[in-house]
């Protein structure tokens, strides 16, 4: 049985340097690097999570079509995750890469949203998921194709063309389902039901997106809310569901605090490059 | 084996002249019926500093790395080696960007290829979709996503052959 990788200088020199911050928070730097940086890691993190979530479904849709969707949703993701991330590493400027952010980043320092790591549970609720995320995603990244951050800006523009399709797709099924049978629209409800609470925490603004946001770096994910709640109305009402009851809201993945399920998720996501750190495809 | 060092002169006409008729021979690794030219992916051969500059289709699709590897495998056999290889993001390629030869190649590989300015309109929707088999225009979407990132799987109603349509992008 391998055993966990061992603990580097540069981890030790983290902790020694550390004051009353925790070893895994970021390393510091100046407060907008900090925040370009954790803006990147929030942005990648995001798409990584959900892209590996996705690709569980591989060998276990409930058809070939379903398949190769979430599969090539999950590319797109896990492409748009290695751009943010290797922005981020950029900026951090520890040498660290889009892979070794990846890889070798523990629970409490990936600063994804709860809502992606939540577990696929049957097709219905991968594609809530996939929908609320998809459709917010697509009004985030529409928003960024005009930050000041050239960088930000044109990976956004890449693959705001790809989230739309995302967004649609995720939508056409919302609707097959809604108003399908009764078992499938039981499924849907429910599916819907377990992923409201993690909403809120899509648009969630906390001090060092203020700051992003009047540099006009970050977009003001509040403001992105209202056509949101107007895409998911129409999107039900087409589906003959009832609207949503937010219920209150459980937050806390942009800082670390993050549900049970994450861990399991990078167990099996990172285990080799951990376990073999000189593996090479 | 050590890389060739980088061009300090700038590339003639001639030179890059050269170098676009050696990537015009380079198939696409997963559609190896257009050249990577077709596709419209290479966006620039740059004077100086020496580079050929491109650009990926999707965003995640795994064919970039091998992209990358064939340009620069035949920038050195044309005797290019010290010419970089740079990747650039913007603006993000679109479908009208294939060549109205790329197009053609794709159609009589057996893959629908996109209409142009369909990448400027919605991502579906009202497009009528020729069947590359027999023409017909009797076919309908069976999959959203085919055998590649960048198509959707059709199916033609007129003579029941299946095939790969290249998405509007």
């Amino acid at each position: 049985m391998p055993s966990l990788p061992t603990i580097q200088p540069e981890d030790e020199a983290r902790a020694d340097g550390a004051s009353h911050e925790g070893v895994f928070d970021a390393p510091h730097v100046e407060t907008h690097a900090k925040d370009l940086f954790d803006y990147a890691l929030r942005l990648g993190d995001d798409s990584l999570i959900l892209g590996q979530r996705l690709g569980e479904w591989c060998g276990r849709a409930p058809a070939l079509e379903t398949e190769l969707s979430l599969a090539n949703l999950g590319l797109d993701l896990i492409g748009q995750a290695t751009l943010f991330l290797a922005l981020a590493g950029e900026v951090e400027g520890r040498g660290r890469d889009a892979d070794r952010l990846a890889f070798h980043r523990d629970v409490l320092q990936f600063r994804n949203c709860l809502l992606v790591e939540q577990p696929n549970g049957d097709f219905a609720r991968t594609i809530a998921r996939q929908f609320l995320f998809s459709t917010a995603q697509l009004a985030l990244f529409e928003g960024l194709t005009r930050s000041t951050d050239p960088r930000l800006a044109e990976i956004a523009a890449k693959a705001a063309k790809e989230v739309a399709y995302h967004a649609d797709i995720a939508a056409d099924w919302v609707v097959r389902l809604g108003d399908g049978t009764e078992e499938s629209r039981r499924r849907m409800l429910a599916g819907l039901d377990w992923c409201w609470r993690f909403v809120d925490e899509l648009f969630q603004v906390d001090a060092v997106e203020t700051r992003l946001v009047s540099t006009g770096v970050a977009v003001d994910r509040a403001s992105l809310r209202p056509s949101f709640d107007a895409r998911v109305a129409a999107v039900l009402e087409e589906a003959a569901l009832p609207a949503p009851v937010y219920p209150r809201a459980v937050v806390g993945g942009r800082v670390g605090h993050h549900s049970e399920h994450l861990g399991h998720l990078l167990a099996v996501m990172q285990f080799l490059p951990r376990t073999y750190p000189d593996a090479v495809w | 084996m050590t890389s060739p060092a980088p061009i300090a002169a700038a590339l003639t006409p001639a030179d890059r002249d050269a170098i676009l008729a050696a990537l015009d021979q380079v198939p696409d690794p997963e559609i190896p019926a257009i050249s990577l030219t077709d596709l419209g992916i290479v966006r620039e051969v740059r004077a100086k500093p020496a580079a050929v500059v491109i650009t990926p289709t999707y965003i995640g699709c795994p064919a970039t790395l091998v992209i990358e590897t064939s340009v620069r495998v035949a920038l050195d056999q044309a005797g290019y080696g010290g010419v970089a290889v740079e990747t650039s993001l913007s603006p993000p390629w679109s479908t009208d960007e294939i060549t109205e030869r790329g197009r053609e190649r794709l159609l009589a590989y057996g893959i629908a290829p996109p209409p142009r300015g369909a990448a400027l309109r919605t991502l579906r929707g009202g497009d009528v979709v020729t069947c590359p088999r027999c023409g017909s225009v009797d076919t309908l979407e069976v999959s959203r996503f085919g055998s590649t990132p960048c198509k959707a799987l059709w199916r033609c109603r007129a003579c029941a052959e299946p095939f790969d349509r290249f998405k509007c992008h």
